[in-house]
């Protein structure tokens, strides 16, 4: 299966979980700021990207989850240095440039993960 | 106490598939308050709640009732037909995923054709649940869990599935 092959069996998954138009999932658009997804629909998505591509994901894989509760990746609500570095070690399907240029704040971090990130994702899950 | 919307469990397939029924009646108030072209109709948001209980146990069965199953989601909601008063309806969900996090579930409702024993498919309802807390293992049902409290019990007691309740009180 070919990123081409990939991206439209992604728009179709965000088609269902989410009630957005074909159209409107570009490669760039964000799942929270452009697509309007909530936290639960994460879990939706997890769940129909394993359906639909016949893969296992497990929890925090493709999505960050319980970030808070560690005091060395968060303080004062935003991402410190070492917790950035540690998503970008267990999240190469994410591209953070512009989170970690703008605003660190958790609530944001939902805004880096692209309909790219999910190409990315699937692409590394497959050829693994 | 709970308004319930379904008033029994009639199959029950651990971790897969639960089955419940609903008689709609004149005496339930709320009809008449919602009438479409002179003939009174159950509102789709409360068969969409039915579908939620029952689906809602299903997954509370999974944990034996410790997790805490809220429904976080309607993903989608189709109806072909009204339900109105005397119709019989039939709720019918099947987990498709569950994790920690929480479940996808998909379900047909159908309604019993007036004089006879048939079924008709009338709709297709599919729900996102979430456990909103991993942590209640052990917690004493049902005082503790506010999402399946005593008229939850009492129908599982009566489909026999009151076992479930006392596994969760690790009794």
């Amino acid at each position: 299966m070919n990123r081409d092959d990939i991206f439209s069996k992604i728009q179709e998954v965000l088609d269902d979980a989410l009630g957005v138009d074909e159209d409107e999932v570009t490669s760039e658009a964000s799942l929270t700021a452009d697509l309007g997804a909530e936290s639960i629909d994460f879990l939706d998505i997890v769940f129909r990207i394993e359906k639909t591509f016949d893969v296992k994901i497990s929890q925090g894989e493709l999505f960050p989850e319980n970030l808070a509760d560690n005091a060395e990746w968060v303080a004062d609500g935003k991402l410190t240095n070492t917790g950035l570095e540690m998503l970008k070690g267990r999240m190469a399907h994410v591209d953070f440039a512009a989170f970690e240029s703008g605003d660190r704040s958790i609530s944001k971090l939902g805004d880096a993960i692209t309909v790219d990130s999910l190409v990315n994702f699937v692409e590394i899950k497959l050829a693994g | 106490m709970r308004w319930l919307w379904i008033d029994r469990i009639i199959d029950h397939e651990p971790n897969r598939r639960l089955v419940a029924i609903k008689n709609v009646s004149l005496a339930e108030e709320h009809l008449h308050d919602y009438i479409v072209d002179g003939q009174v109709v159950m509102p789709a948001s409360l068969l969409i709640e039915g579908m939620a209980q029952t689906a809602g146990i299903l997954v509370g069965t999974t944990s034996n009732f410790k997790e805490k199953v809220i429904l976080a989601k309607i993903t989608k909601a189709v109806f072909d037909r009204d339900v109105t008063a005397g119709d019989t309806v039939r709720y019918d969900a099947t987990i498709d995923r569950i994790d920690e996090g929480g479940a996808a579930t998909t379900g047909t409702l159908d309604r019993r054709v007036a004089g006879g024993d048939a079924w008709e498919r009338i709709g297709r309802i599919e729900l996102m649940f979430s456990h909103i807390d991993n942590n209640m293992a052990g917690t004493e049902f049902p005082e503790h869990n506010f999402v399946f409290s005593d008229n939850f019990k009492m129908i599982l007691d009566a489909a026999g599935l009151g076992e479930y309740v006392c596994n969760s009180e690790g009794t």
